[in-house]
């Protein structure tokens, strides 16, 4: 397909079906697994339980217990099992049940998985996929609720996939099973029971092409996962005020899509940057400083980011809501930056 | 210890003599490595060569000894003091020491040095320099060995201190579970840094292993006899699907932790090194078995020599000569 973008796809009556952001993710899973008989699944409740969150419900069924493989609660030891394997001719499926567990297996995935193929002079590769999660709002507390996508994307070696929704979950995994390299892929955990309409036939989304959520003219939202909604309800209130905001989704952080960023904001010459990391050396200040260097120009305020806030996430709902960009926070930082204060 | 598990002792663990070639080649692998390293010293002192190296001396016999049990295709995962792991599973003199030397003609084009030497057409999946590591990609390469449905298997070679980390106990899980064609050999030098092992670990190393049910044998790491037949045994249960092993191997590193720990006064004695050296040398006892059972003429033994004397010149030659990559290569495989 020529386009990457849903809409245009839409626009043009390409057949589609509506799933769930977790069975895009099943139904990207089951499409490479029967494509390519090296992928396997590997982590904690993959098999029969599907995971906690039942994403992977039924695949066992279809592959066996040799290719989705129970691991015990052992996630340095598996995460290492799967980059040994990687670099033995298998495709790994990572499944690091939730994203604070980085923690845990950054050993695996930034000291071997993203290092060997540069320091074996290019003669190993670590083709894995590392699955994990982001987001908070559960009232999961501090341990598994956090956004660390900025880890993995400081990394070089690595790429990292951020989708936002369903058409972008399965293109991307698809991809991300498909690349060489090692491949960090976050999902919201919000997300997974949104819906969305994905090609009825097979399509891959390529890594490094940001996708723009919606056309605006006054000011750019870059939004990344989560905070793509987040985004895009903020330019709905903006609308009926009369700024236009531009919705992009960059879909990878690496490799990043500078170009779309920065001519959308030479066109707006405002931009925001929402991710739901925390906003101290965050995604979002990596992209604000892509923006500040290439379109300086063009800009008519400074670039404003927004994480999470610079606090371990709480557990209290009335605590935790503070935490995250809102709309309504968005809403009000773009009329400001667009002098409608 | 489960006294079911066998535990090397002269009795079991000395192989009927075999193939007088197959030693001698073996004692000519340890020469290899033993001079190698001795040439790696060098280079340190006189400056030729950049940052650190960790010196295999004294250990020759355990890389040589399970190596020899190896096929090609056969997986090895090495560490921080990997030359003689590396070279006993086949890399060429020449290449290790134009990689040590940060040069373009190194097994890593220079990029990853004498910690990270992988060589995959040995089977070398890479030294590493995080302590344990290794034991997860080599178990790894079991798994995928197991799903391949190959007949290979995969060793880990680690220092004693790696036991420390609790990696290796996870991985060691899943293979007993798995049934993984894995051998896990540690190597006791007695020395984790600078530190007597005693002092940071609990309990019996052979034990560990055996908690999962794993067979731990424990060997005389400077008698290669005994490093050769336990490995065997090792690598039969890998290969008849039996799953993992582990492999104690008493030795002694003869050189500091690394080429630049010279006074190690604070934490072992002259004496201690003396008299490894003297009683426990795994080449002296190997050309001694050699000549006095095997009845190998000391001739033979300058001719291995003047090999790998020769080898081992030629090699350095090579590498000083080599020219250093373009700094436009830094930029080069990062991504496959």
């Amino acid at each position: 397909m020529f386009t990457h973008n849903l809409s245009t796809l839409q626009a043009l009556n390409v057949p589609m079906r509506e799933i769930t952001m977790s069975q895009a993710i099943h139904d990207a899973l089951a499409e490479e697994m029967r494509r390519d008989p090296t992928v396997f699944i590997i982590g904690e409740d993959v098999a029969e339980a599907g995971t906690p969150f039942k994403v992977l419900m039924g695949l066992v069924d279809e592959f066996g217990k040799e290719r989705v493989i129970d691991a015990p609660i052992s996630e340095p030891g598996f995460a290492s099992l799967g980059v040994g394997a990687a670099m033995t001719g298998m495709r790994p499926v990572v499944d690091i049940m939730f994203g604070d567990f980085l923690g845990l297996v950054m050993d695996a995935i930034a000291n071997q998985a993203a290092k060997i193929h540069y320091m074996s002079g290019g003669k190993l590769k670590a083709p894995i996929v590392f699955r994990t999660t982001l987001g908070a709002t559960r009232r999961a507390a501090a341990q598994h609720s956090q956004s660390l996508q900025a880890w993995p994307s400081h990394i070089p070696g690595l790429k990292v996939v951020l989708p936002a929704t369903p058409y972008d979950a399965k293109g991307l995994l698809k991809t991300a099973i498909r690349d060489n390299n090692p491949v960090v892929f976050l999902e919201d955990k919000l997300s997974w029971q949104m819906k969305g309409f994905v090609p009825e036939s097979e399509y891959t989304i390529p890594f490094g092409v940001a996708d723009i959520k919606r056309q605006g003219s006054h000011i750019t939202l870059v939004g990344t996962s989560s905070m793509v909604q987040v985004a895009l309800a903020a330019a709905e209130k903006l609308a009926e005020i009369g700024i236009s905001a531009e919705v992009i989704d960059p879909r990878t952080t690496f490799p990043l899509d500078k170009e779309t960023i920065i001519e959308s904001v030479k066109k707006t010459s405002r931009a925001i940057v929402l991710d739901e990391g925390y906003e101290r050396y965050g995604v979002t200040a990596e992209i604000a400083s892509v923006i500040a260097d290439g379109a300086f120009y063009y800009l008519d305020a400074p670039v404003k980011r927004m994480g999470a806030m610079d606090v371990p996430v709480p557990f209290s709902p009335s605590l935790e809501e503070c935490t995250v960009p809102t709309p309504d926070a968005v809403f009000e930082m773009a009329k400001t930056l667009c002098g409608k204060n | 210890m489960d006294p079911n598990y066998p535990v090397a002792s002269p009795e079991n663990s000395r192989i009927p003599i075999g193939d007088i070639e197959q030693w001698l080649h073996m004692y000519e692998q340890m020469l290899k490595i033993r001079l190698f390293e001795e040439q790696v010293n060098e280079l340190y002192k006189s400056a030729k060569m950049p940052g650190l190296a960790h010196l295999y001396l004294g250990e020759e016999a355990i890389a040589v000894g399970v190596c020899e049990t190896l096929n090609k295709d056969d997986y090895i995962t090495s560490t921080h003091r990997g030359h003689g792991h590396c070279l006993a599973k086949g890399a060429a003199v020449n290449l290790m020491f134009a990689e040590l030397l940060g040069k373009a003609a190194g097994y890593c084009r220079g990029k990853g040095g004498s910690m990270h030497i992988a060589d995959p057409e040995s089977g070398n999946l890479g030294a590493n320099a995080i302590v344990g590591a290794g034991s997860g990609i080599a178990t790894g390469a079991a798994l995928s060995i197991k799903l391949r449905g190959t007949n290979q298997v995969a060793v880990a070679f680690f220092g004693e201190g790696a036991l420390g980390q609790g990696l290796v106990y996870e991985v060691m899980n899943m293979a007993a579970l798995w049934k993984l064609p894995v051998i896990y050999i540690c190597e006791n030098n007695h020395y984790t840094e600078y530190t007597y092992y005693e002092e940071v670990m609990a309990g019996k190393l052979a034990d560990r292993p055996a908690a999962f049910g794993i067979p731990a044998e424990e060997v005389d790491g400077q008698d290669i006899r005994q490093v050769v037949a336990a490995a065997q045994r090792a690598v039969e249960r890998a290969r008849n699907g039996q799953g993992p092993s582990f492999i104690v191997c008493d030795t002694y590193r003869y050189s500091g932790h690394h080429v630049g720990d010279i006074n190690r006064g604070y934490y072992r004695s002259k004496e201690e090194e003396d008299l490894w050296k003297a009683e426990r040398d795994p080449l002296k006892q190997a050309r001694d078995w050699l000549v006095t059972e095997m009845k190998a003429p000391d001739s033979i033994f300058e001719e291995i020599e003047r090999r790998v004397n020769e080898e081992i010149r030629l090699g350095v030659e090579f590498a000083l000569r080599a020219p250093y990559p373009d700094p436009s290569e830094v930029t080069e495989n990062v991504y496959a």
